[in-house]
């Protein structure tokens, strides 16, 4: 079948099986290869990315299912050479180790701070509960969100 | 020789401003981790690349009869299906493991764990190559399996292993350290005697990638690329070398960014050698990647040792000896990845912190219906399961005198004038001081205010538990007169070159999986030879550019490859300084080393900066006699000791009373790792660990019904810490160096994975002090803690 979608901002036409899930749609038949596959069951999160605006596992998204909407990746998190105040937090806070959830985890955290631009840490531990980082023991990835948080609300002011 | 350092204030927001040398400095590798621009195995992808699927035994124990594959060689998409028989006619279907036993490639005779590898598909995609398994078909006669490991040794137990000729039964090795007669003589005049069972079941690293391999075989040039998940590229080009006799020099392994390794990947695994057949097979690159059910089911998993531990003492709370039996539980395959003379790898180190007059272990290893492994999970040679025995048996001493677990621990200390310290096993620790640690950590705590609280709590009914927790760790394997895998002796090789304009790279034989080598080796570099660490890349994985070296694990980087990174740097510099003094035409005597030049000794006027030598080491003009051009040096580094940090760890629970569920609200944990290269990173390394801790005391078991069907295979089952069952971590630090290393530097990845369990366990059992209990083992989940406070604590296998 064919599927035409929006892929961080460019239009993409393809021919795909209807079995084919989105996660491998965005890996192997785009080389988008930022977004990673980590579990079987739907639990660990390294493939999140946007299906309109909406931080989803694409390891349960059919491709097809993606037909006619938008998807970004981590590969569309950053402005050009700019990275996203979600990126420069978790680089200054030392939010990533081995970088294998670190894809996933910031397409949550940007949502995050899209919706609710001042979170506490509860709110971020929500937020990405649904999400498992092998390394980093998640306290560094709280204070990256909350260094995003204040260094936009300081460029917003 | 202990000090306690003030954090660092100051930060930097851009690597450039990096003062040259060690602290805080922002990761080289962040950039394009950040970006989706990693390169992971399965983000490689090769011209006419194949995929390749593993079929797996649904049984965990049964002869196969028959296996008929002309239904998936049909099958669309399909290019070859290969089974066990054909692999033994290249003499492939077995393979030697790191515990010199030899493990199936593909089942030939039977299948000896549930999910062991039976047949493999090469198809066009990883879908085609899904399907084609469906259709191969074989055909079982189900033995009697080997689950509970207690049966093991039976004398009507199934046998597993009749591969191994004369073998008559499961047992796999024994081994013995220590002095039984001694320990004997001193528990038979000790005051107090502790006897406690303590079980450390069997967890797994589930790093968030899986294991994974490109192998792409040229026949034209007889040359194979194989692109791994291994944490030890060069051990494992020399085991390809041997088991598939390709000459070494045509062997490429490239292990390109690793999404974690925990231990899951220094073996050699079955997918591996299947892909590098696949490839040969099909003469084009052929992918293995598995998936998360096929990781938790067949690769190392760890722990599994069920030990009775002793300890001896006077009244008022000398610790006097530790004794202790262990039942190790190795799975199908001896497949633990050990120094050889080490079977039970550093587990001797058993006696922990704590300076004894006597200590015995005695061992027994045997072979069960389950995946192999043992060695995994940052245990550094099985010292998770020696600290967690250590420390939950001087917790039931403290129970049995009624004493505080801090005092008890403090007055049993290894003394700083001690050091080196020789252990009633033979372990020479380094360094250590340990009261300024223990008294740190207690001050973080707030440790009188806490058992107030506990007091006041208590009184109410609710339940709230302290644990502590001192470890010892032995890290850096090793020195090669004791320490080798399959024959390569554990020394580490590192290369430096530095090209004319100043700039360097250097070359490393160890392999980062996320623990930030790219940054602390050229920190380690820069603060040598005065080069900024933004002018050094660090390369490392792939072994046709890197010197040959023993890999990443057991906390060995920064003890055996950062030493010899500091010492090729030295060895660059003393090249450097004959250089200089032709420059400035002074004697090298006259010459001092001012970070990043050499001056003329009380003229700071006249001196050359290490770029300016460069230049002129490989520019026009004589060099001083003897002195070849370039600047340049390789080493071999061949640790005289293992390392030895130590840290002191402090977790206050609290349990529901209604529900028995378990909530880590506090931990505390102060580590002393000597010399600290990068305190931001380590911080990170401690913070991962101590969420092991958590995931395994809590959460984490791979459990196998009575038929040997693995119970813990995916992550619905297989449950580890998210975000919500951790808390906000509190580190702090003292600073003993270790006196044998270049640089004072200690390995430290480890260090939390193997303290937190203890102290965890420690907190939930003192919490449960009101109930009676005196031991729960892990994992304590809420049903186990409910049963515990019921007095229906059972081991968990």
């Amino acid at each position: 079948m064919q599927v035409t979608m929006v892929v961080n901002d460019a239009e993409v036409t393809a021919e795909i099986e209807g079995r084919l899930l989105l996660v491998h749609f965005l890996r192997d038949t785009l080389g988008l290869t930022g977004t990673h596959w980590g579990c079987d069951t739907s639990n660990c999160g390294t493939c999140v990315v946007w299906l309109d605006g909406e931080p989803v596992k694409s390891c349960t998204v059919l491709a097809a299912m993606a037909d006619g909407h938008e998807v970004r990746t981590v590969e569309g998190l950053a402005d050009g050479a700019e990275l996203d105040p979600i990126q420069q937090g978790f680089m200054q806070c030392h939010g990533l180790q081995c970088g294998f959830c670190t894809p996933g985890m910031m397409m949550t955290c940007r949502a995050l701070l899209d919706r609710n631009p001042d979170p506490t840490d509860a709110e971020i531990r929500e937020a990405i509960s649904g999400q498992i980082c092998r390394c980093t023991g998640y306290s560094t990835i709280v204070r990256s969100v909350r260094w995003a948080s204040v260094h936009e609300a300081a460029a917003n002011k | 020789m202990t000090t306690v350092e003030e954090p660092r204030t100051t930060t930097f927001d851009d690597n450039d401003q990096k003062p040259i040398g060690f602290g805080r400095m922002l990761r080289k590798e962040d950039p394009r981790l950040l970006r989706g621009r990693g390169r992971f195995t399965d983000d490689v992808q090769l011209p006419g690349m194949l995929h390749l699927a593993i079929l797996r035994s649904p049984f965990a124990h049964a002869r196969i009869v028959s296996v008929d594959t002309s239904a998936a060689e049909a099958a669309p998409g399909v290019k070859a299906v290969v089974t066990g028989e054909a692999l033994k006619g290249l003499g492939l279907a077995w393979m030697p493991t790191l515990s010199n036993d030899v493990q199936a490639v593909l089942a030939t005779d039977k299948v000896r764990f549930q999910g062991q590898e039976v047949a493999f598909v090469v198809a066009e995609n990883r879908y085609a190559a899904r399907d084609a398994l469906e259709l191969i078909d074989v055909e079982y006669d189900v033995l009697d399996p080997v689950i509970d490991v207690r049966q093991a040794l039976a004398p009507d137990a199934p046998l597993i292993r009749d591969d191994l000729e004369g073998k008559t039964n499961n047992h796999c090795f024994d081994w013995e350290t220590g002095d039984a007669e001694a320990t004997e003589a001193v528990f038979a005049r000790a005051d107090v005697v502790v006897k406690q069972d303590i079980v450390y079941p069997r967890v797994h690293p589930a790093p968030m990638e899986t294991c994974g391999a490109v192998a792409d075989f040229d026949a034209v040039e007889g040359k194979l690329k194989l692109w791994s998940t291994t944490q030890a590229p060069h051990a494992h080009r020399t085991l390809y070398a041997i088991v598939a006799g390709l000459p070494e020099h045509k062997i490429q392994v490239i292990a390109p960014d690793i999404g974690g390794g925990f231990g899951n990947k220094v073996p050699i695994y079955p997918g591996y050698v299947c892909a590098i057949v696949g490839s040969i097979v099909t003469g084009k690159p052929v992918k293995w990647m598995e998936d998360r059910s096929e990781n938790l089911i067949s690769t190392g998993f760890a722990r599994d040792y069920i030990m009775r531990g002793e300890i001896a003492a006077t009244h008022d709370g000398k610790i006097l000896a530790i004794r202790t039996n262990v039942l190790a539980d190795h799975g199908a395959f001896n497949g633990t990845a050990a120094p050889v003379k080490y079977p039970a790898g550093f587990f001797g180190v058993f006696t922990g912190s704590y300076d004894l007059e006597a200590a015995y272990c005695s061992m027994t290893a045997v072979y069960t219906n389950k995946a192999p492994g043992g060695v995994a999970y940052a245990c550094s040679f099985r010292i998770t399961e020696a600290v967690y025995l250590v420390e939950r048996i001087v917790d039931c001493l403290a129970a049995e005198l009624d004493m505080d677990p801090a005092e008890l621990r403090l007055k049993n200390f290894i003394k700083p004038e001690q050091f080196p310290y020789e252990t009633k096993t033979g372990w020479v620790y380094d360094s250590g001081n340990y009261e300024p640690t223990m008294r740190l950590a207690m001050d973080i705590a707030g440790y009188p205010a806490l058992r107030r609280e506990q007091a006041e709590k208590r009184s109410r009914g609710e339940l709230m538990g302290i644990g502590i927790a001192f470890f010892t760790e032995a890290v850096g394997a090793g020195p090669r007169k004791d320490m080798d895998i399959l024959g390569l002796g554990m020394a580490d090789g590192c290369e430096l070159r530095v090209h004319p304009t100043g700039k360097a790279v250097v070359r490393l034989s160890v392999k980062t999986q996320g623990q930030g080598h790219e940054t602390t080796f050229a920190q380690i570099v820069a603060e040598e030879i005065g080069i900024p660490p933004a002018d050094i890349e660090v390369v490392h994985g792939d072994t046709d550019q890197t010197p040959f070296g023993l890999g990443t694990y057991g906390s060995r980087s920064t003890p055996v490859s950062g030493a010899a990174a500091a010492l090729v740097a030295r060895k660059v510099r003393d090249k450097a300084q004959l250089i200089a003094s032709a420059m400035l035409e002074v004697t090298v005597a006259d010459l001092e080393w001012v970070k990043g030049s050499f001056q003329v000794k009380g003229d700071p006027g006249k001196a050359v900066t290490i770029q300016q030598i460069a230049m002129r080491a490989h520019g026009a003009g004589d060099l001083p006699d003897g002195v070849e051009g370039g600047l340049e040096a390789q080493i071999c580094y061949n640790p005289s000791n293992l390392t030895y940090p130590h840290g002191a760890y402090i977790c206050v629970v609290d349990i529901d009373p209604g529900t028995a569920q378990v909530k880590v609200r506090r931990f505390i944990a102060v580590d002393d790792c000597g010399t600290r290269i990068n305190p931001m990173i380590i911080e990170g390394q401690v913070h991962g660990g101590l969420t092991d801790g958590v995931g395994m005391a809590l959460m984490e078991m791979i459990a196998f019904d009575e038929d040997g069907n693995c119970l813990g295979a995916s992550l619905m089952d297989y449950l580890i810490p998210t975000s919500l069952e951790v808390p906000d971590w509190e580190t702090g630090y003292t600073v003993t160096p270790s006196p044998h290393h270049p640089i004072g530097a200690k390995g430290v990845g480890e260090s939390a994975t193997v303290g937190s369990p203890p102290a965890i366990v420690n907190a939930v059992v003192d919490a449960l002090k009101p109930y009676g209990v005196r031991h729960a083992d892990m994992p304590l989940t809420p049903s186990r803690v409910w049963d515990a406070m019921r007095g229906r604590a059972t081991p968990p296998i």
